[in-house]
């Protein structure tokens, strides 16, 4: 019963790292990725995960993902154990609540940019007329539903990245995972994919975005710092913007 | 950013009020920089003196209109093409405490580097929250906010190096410190 309760626990958090660790190796070459990591994430909320090349970021993300089992520690989504499911029940978890946005954008070449965003729903068993209707709601979203019938190799890198960010909230996900999303972008395209990402989260989504750019964390509600594996730091909800007028110095 | 070119530049548009070239600089400047009705007054009567802007009208205050002479739009000119004075003091004053903080006894210089970055990165959150509350097409807001961004980017990137690099070599200690066996009060002192 007690595992039943733990399993179906509402914990208000779309994703939530209890004490997480992941090891890799064993011996004298053991390399610990994540030492317990806590991390909640709620729904609305952008979060950024900063931190130096080998501090743990992707690793956390895959773990997040599902895409990864902790060695120690527990993962819940939308409040239900990631190591409680089998591996069915999180391929599932994956097509439905989760989605991902990559550095390179991923699209598929050979399929439109609306093909590319019904894609999840359609090999979730979705009809593909509603499917259609989904990924047409998520290009408006964006703005870029005249984008529909262009294909991957026809976009620029902020307009593949736009499509990407479609196909990660099509059909209402949950929690928003991107890994240096605009890593490949120049600034005003890449800021343009973070108020994209903010403004889904704001919608009812929880975000996670790894970033090594501090001018791109800061599109997110709280900045985590990992260092060695560990989170070191976090910065809070900035104040209301009119705080900031009065203490901008006078010229 | 000076006060007495923004307003020259406003003036090389045409003549304007007090009041209005008020409201113009902070609708430009997207209202992130408040001006006084007092500073606007000082400025204009500094730059007639000068003799960069003439006054129109007998009023005073807020009825009195100013136009931009052509000495003003010389001086305007030149100093759209002088390099700003790059003094950052900023990163001057993180650059001395991360350096007197690698040196100290009992600090962690990680401990202190996350500290600052952490508290730049909170201001560049509030900048940011600015420019994501007024939408992209406020250019004005965002040339500011960018201005801001960039700059404090530039000194969280120098404190990412800073960490890499003391994890990588400890500065060696200055030889001031007292040798074993002589002074031995200077070094129960320090203690």
């Amino acid at each position: 019963m007690s595992e039943l309760v733990e399993r179906t626990r509402n914990t208000g958090a779309a994703l939530e790292l209890r004490l997480v660790s992941r090891v890799y190796g064993d011996g004298a070459t053991t390399v610990h990725a994540l030492r317990d990591v806590d991390l909640a994430v709620e729904r609305g909320e952008l979060v950024a995960v900063m931190g130096p090349s080998g501090s743990g970021k992707s690793t956390l993300l895959t773990i997040a993902g599902t895409l990864e089992e902790a060695t120690e520690g527990e993962v819940l989504i939308e409040g239900a154990s990631v190591g409680a499911m089998s591996s069915g029940e999180r391929a599932r978890l994956r097509r439905r609540s989760l989605g991902f946005v990559f550095q390179d954008f991923n699209l598929l070449a050979g399929l439109t940019a609306a093909e590319n965003v019904s894609m999840p729903l359609e090999l979730d068993g979705m009809r593909a007329r509603d499917a259609r209707g989904a990924a047409s709601t998520a290009l408006a979203q964006l703005g870029i539903e005249d984008l529909a019938d262009r294909f991957p190799d026809d976009l620029s890198g902020g307009e593949r990245q736009r499509v990407a960010i479609a196909r990660a909230i099509v059909g209402e996900r949950s929690l928003l995972l991107a890994d240096e999303p605009t890593g490949a972008l120049d600034s005003v395209n890449g800021e343009a994919v973070m108020r994209l990402l903010r403004e889904a989260c704001h919608r009812g989504a929880a975000g996670v975005v790894v970033t090594h750019e501090a001018h791109m964390a800061s599109w997110a509600d709280r900045v985590v710092f990992l260092r060695d594996g560990q989170v070191i730091d976090h910065t809070s909800p900035p104040e209301r913007p009119e705080s900031l007028l009065g203490s901008v110095p006078q010229p | 950013m000076s006060v007495r070119h923004a307003l020259l530049a406003l003036l090389s548009e045409g003549p304007k009020y007090g009041l209005q070239l008020r409201q113009e600089f902070e609708a430009r400047t997207g209202e992130v920089w408040p001006l006084n009705v007092g500073q606007v007054y000082t400025t204009l009567q500094r730059l007639e003196r000068d003799g960069l802007v003439e006054s129109e009208g007998k009023g005073e205050g807020p009825g009195k209109g100013y136009r931009i002479t052509g000495a003003g739009r010389d001086e305007l000119g030149e100093w759209l093409r002088t390099p700003p004075d790059e003094d950052g003091p900023p990163r001057d004053e993180l650059l001395i405490k991360v350096l007197v903080a690698a040196h100290a006894p009992g600090v962690d210089v990680h401990e202190v580097i996350q500290a600052h970055r952490h508290w730049l990165v909170e201001v560049m959150q509030r900048y940011t929250a600015v420019k994501a509350g007024a939408g992209p097409e406020d250019v004005a807001i965002a040339l500011v906010v960018d201005a801001e961004l960039f700059r404090l980017e530039g000194a969280v990137r120098w404190l990412d190096t800073a960490d890499m690099r003391l994890r990588q070599h400890r500065p060696q200690v200055p030889a001031v410190a007292p040798q074993d066996g002589r002074d031995r009060s200077v070094a129960g002192a320090e203690l």
